[in-house]
């Protein structure tokens, strides 16, 4: 009876708390827990103590049919055979519930376009501006010496696929892939900020070792190699883009990435 | 009075005062492990009644706007009209973020209850025939609750949920062939795209409830039809169900249960936060947190993702994406087993066509299922520690890459350590030969009146003997001091002495 009363008297309280305004969670919450607790246990120790009972039995009958249900069952059954016995009838059904079903699903095409040749490509381009995160062009000197910048292609800040990040590490230690060699400019590279793992961003550089680190499933790159990585999850590097220092001391690229960006699809 | 006039009222039009009289008789057997499903299903309530209130204030729009409530660190910021319309749910509507929190903390006291009902269901044997129709419904349950919660939690459209998303577009791109398809129409385009946000709203407060109420009402109507299971004990058979009548004694207890799991959600929802959106902010395709973890319940398969090693393979010519193995292919095995196991348990203990099971057996009788299944949850706890890896370095100081290699040594051995502990465990504490070890459940048929084949039985009666005889060589007891202990446990005892007769004549 306490405990009924208890839960009486929260809820009260809680009618009052929620009308006088303000945004009290905690003690809104508190009310609450304590007016449902307080029924609660006042039942279960009602039903417990009060009532009894004690245990009773019941017995378990049996689910199953009788071996003449099943006779009669079955025989029912053999009415259908009508329907068995003409074989291309019964085929032609199949074949136009088969068809119709084809058709019901197939509105779910318009869910979305074909993915075609969009995967393989980004914004990024011969001639196009390196803009940062407000939009504003990047110049070579902007980047900091340790630190990580989050660029975009001019006309597309925010594109889930381009975003790219910029570090500048010390051109002698560079070790890219054939072929990579003026990518560089200055020590500046530019990789995809897609992980190639899950797709998640690439928001951490380690400058002391050179590597980028997915937060989300610890995979890290070392970007001296052409961001190949070097622990974690990830199987493959992230895509590089070909870095150009205009002679306005702007940067822009000279293509888009040297792969696909982000974790793989089955792709020849 | 009025009770009595309206069921007078009912039975004059539609009948069924029969079938309430039967009903209101109906026996539950009492233990505290058949409460899991009913905290289930009381968090499912608490979820229909929280989620209800906040779709009357959630838009689920990707729209572009910029916040200008009364949140002040997020003002001028662009964000979608989803997270705005999450924020001011929390900072705007009275009792918004109470009954916000106590929606979420449902859900994962939701899913901690099924996990443990499906342990509770797998560790007493109680998927056995003639349950294999609710081991499977409950199954495509628990799947229907991962797949409401995951969407969910992507609905706000915060920093951290939708990271989650495009952790979920890349899973759908790696399935073979028809994966960029899935991806594209699933979303509506290359991600972000705008769709997906309204069509995870569709599918989280229509498509999947749906689903979830419809097959829950088949899960109890069965469970209604079949009777509950109950253990075994002093009056006790295969043919009968010892426990409190439906009215008033059960009715009144599990009435104050579900008060109970109201007010624990309550409590949470009120006094401890999570997911606070607004300090996450909005998602942004090029922004990402650190140290971030899904809910617990995705725990495993974050935990898949981020021990599961690197490898490039090509199969047929076309690059096999990483994801495809942890995220794809391990959890489709997970529940395949899941689903397979009644059968798999089948073949092992040889009851093909078995007997019928309503008596329960404990964990401590089946050493081998036992240490099993104890093996197989410690695989996935490691995994799930697996999921907070960064979070491990960084509180004890060690370096990442040393605790994924540890992490991984670990969900190979720890599992069969674990399980080897459990197996032995369990012989030690079923020494004393109970009433039935090995086959107990048998025992019960042995008085019962329709007994299963005499090759059956004399094949788990063989089975039965050499489980004892090896019990009884290690135990340091005789088998004169067995069989008092057989005897001084109460009537069951009495009702099995023919079995335990038999054993004796074995040994």
């Amino acid at each position: 009876m306490v405990a009924l009363l208890v839960a009486a008297a929260a809820a009260v309280a809680f009618v009052v708390v929620f009308w006088s305004g303000g945004r009290r969670t905690q003690l809104e919450g508190a009310l609450l827990a304590l007016a449902f607790g307080g029924s609660g246990v006042g039942l279960v120790v009602w039903a417990n103590h009060l009532i009894g009972g004690g245990e009773q039995s019941e017995d378990r009958t049996p689910l199953r049919a009788t071996p003449e249900e099943i006779r009669e069952l079955d025989a029912e059954l053999g009415r259908g055979e009508v329907i068995a016995r003409r074989v291309w009838l019964r085929r032609s059904a199949v074949a136009a519930g088969g068809a119709l079903g084809i058709a019901l699903v197939s509105p779910l095409r318009s869910l979305g376009p074909s993915p075609g040749k969009q995967l393989l490509h980004t914004a990024w381009g011969d001639g196009v501006r390196v803009v940062a995160e407000d939009g504003t062009p990047v110049a070579a000197a902007d980047v900091p010496a340790d630190g990580l910048v989050t660029v975009f292609p001019e006309g597309a800040v925010g594109a889930a696929d381009a975003q790219a990040v910029l570090v500048r590490v010390d051109p002698s230690l560079l070790h890219l892939p054939r072929g990579r060699d003026s990518w560089a400019p200055g020590g500046l590279l530019a990789y995809s900020k897609v992980c190639t793992h899950a797709g998640c961003p690439v928001g951490l550089y380690q400058a002391d070792s050179h590597e980028l680190l997915c937060p989300c499933h610890q995979s890290s790159f070392d970007v001296l190699r052409g961001a190949v990585p070097v622990s974690g999850p990830a199987a493959w590097p992230l895509p590089q883009l070909p870095l150009v220092v205009g002679a306005d001391g702007l940067l822009r690229v000279s293509g888009d990435f040297s792969e696909p960006v982000g974790p793989g699809w089955w792709k020849a | 009075m009025i009770i009595k006039r309206f069921l007078r009222w009912t039975d004059d039009r539609i009948g069924g005062t029969k079938f309430t009289r039967k009903a209101l008789d109906k026996v539950f057997p009492d233990h505290w492990s058949f409460m899991l499903g009913e905290v289930a299903l009381y968090c499912l309530m608490v979820l229909i009644a929280t989620g209800v209130y906040l779709t009357f204030f959630f838009h689920a729009s990707a729209q572009d706007v910029v916040y200008t409530g009364s949140y002040g660190p997020l003002r001028g910021q662009h964000m979608s009209e989803a997270y705005r319309s999450v924020v001011g749910l929390g900072f705007d509507v009275r009792a918004g973020l109470l009954i916000r929190q106590v929606h979420h903390w449902a859900a994962l006291v939701f899913l901690g209850a099924i996990v443990l009902h499906l342990c509770r269901i797998y560790f007493t044997g109680a998927y056995r025939r003639p349950r294999e129709i609710n081991w499977f419904i409950g199954l495509a349950l628990m799947l229907l609750a991962i797949a409401n919660g995951f969407t969910g939690y992507s609905l706000p459209d915060d920093l951290l949920s939708g990271t989650g998303l495009r952790i979920a577009y890349s899973v759908l791109l790696s399935v073979p062939v028809i994966g960029t398809w899935m991806a594209y129409l699933a979303f509506g385009g290359e991600f972000p795209a705008n769709d997906i946000i309204s069509r995870l709203y569709v599918i989280h407060v229509l498509i999947v409830p749906a689903l979830i109420v419809g097959l829950l009402s088949v899960h109890l109507a069965i469970v209604w039809r079949q009777k509950h299971t109950q253990f075994r004990g002093p009056d006790r058979t295969e043919d009968n169900v010892v426990g409190s009548r439906l009215w008033p004694t059960y009715a009144m207890r599990s009435i104050g249960l579900l008060l109970v799991v109201v007010a624990v959600l309550a409590a949470l929802g009120g006094l401890v936060q999570l997911n606070p959106i607004w300090l996450y902010g909005p998602y942004q395709p090029a922004s990402v947190s650190t140290a971030a973890q899904p809910d617990w319940y995705m725990g495993w398969l974050e935990g898949a993702l981020r021990l599961f090693p690197s490898f490039r393979i090509h199969l047929f010519g076309y690059r096999v994406p990483e994801a495809i193995l942890p995220a794809v292919v391990f959890p489709t095995l997970t529940f395949a087993i899941l689903f397979a196991w009644p059968a798999v348990d089948r073949r092992l203990s040889g009851e093909v066509d078995g007997p019928d099971h309503h008596l329960l057996v404990r964990p401590r009788e089946r050493p081998r299922r036992t240490a099993l299944g104890v093996a197989v949850l410690t695989f996935y706890v490691v995994l799930f520690i697996g999921g907070g890896q960064d979070i491990i370095s960084q509180k004890l100081h060690i370096a990442l890459d040393t605790v994924t290699v540890l992490l991984r040594i670990l969900l190979i051995v720890a599992p069969i350590a674990i399980g080897a502990l459990a197996w032995r465990l369990c012989r030690d504490l079923a020494v004393e030969p109970p009433p039935g070890d090995g086959d107990p459940d048998d025992v019960g048929r042995d008085g019962g009146s329709d007994g299963a084949p005499d090759a059956q039985l004399g094949g788990s009666a063989a089975r039965r003997s050499s489980t004892f005889s090896s019990a009884s060589a290690r135990s340091s007891s005789s088998d004169a001091s067995s069989t008092a202990i057989s005897e001084s446990s109460a009537p069951d005892a009495v009702r099995n002495s023919s079995s335990s007769l038999r054993w004796i004549d074995d040994t």
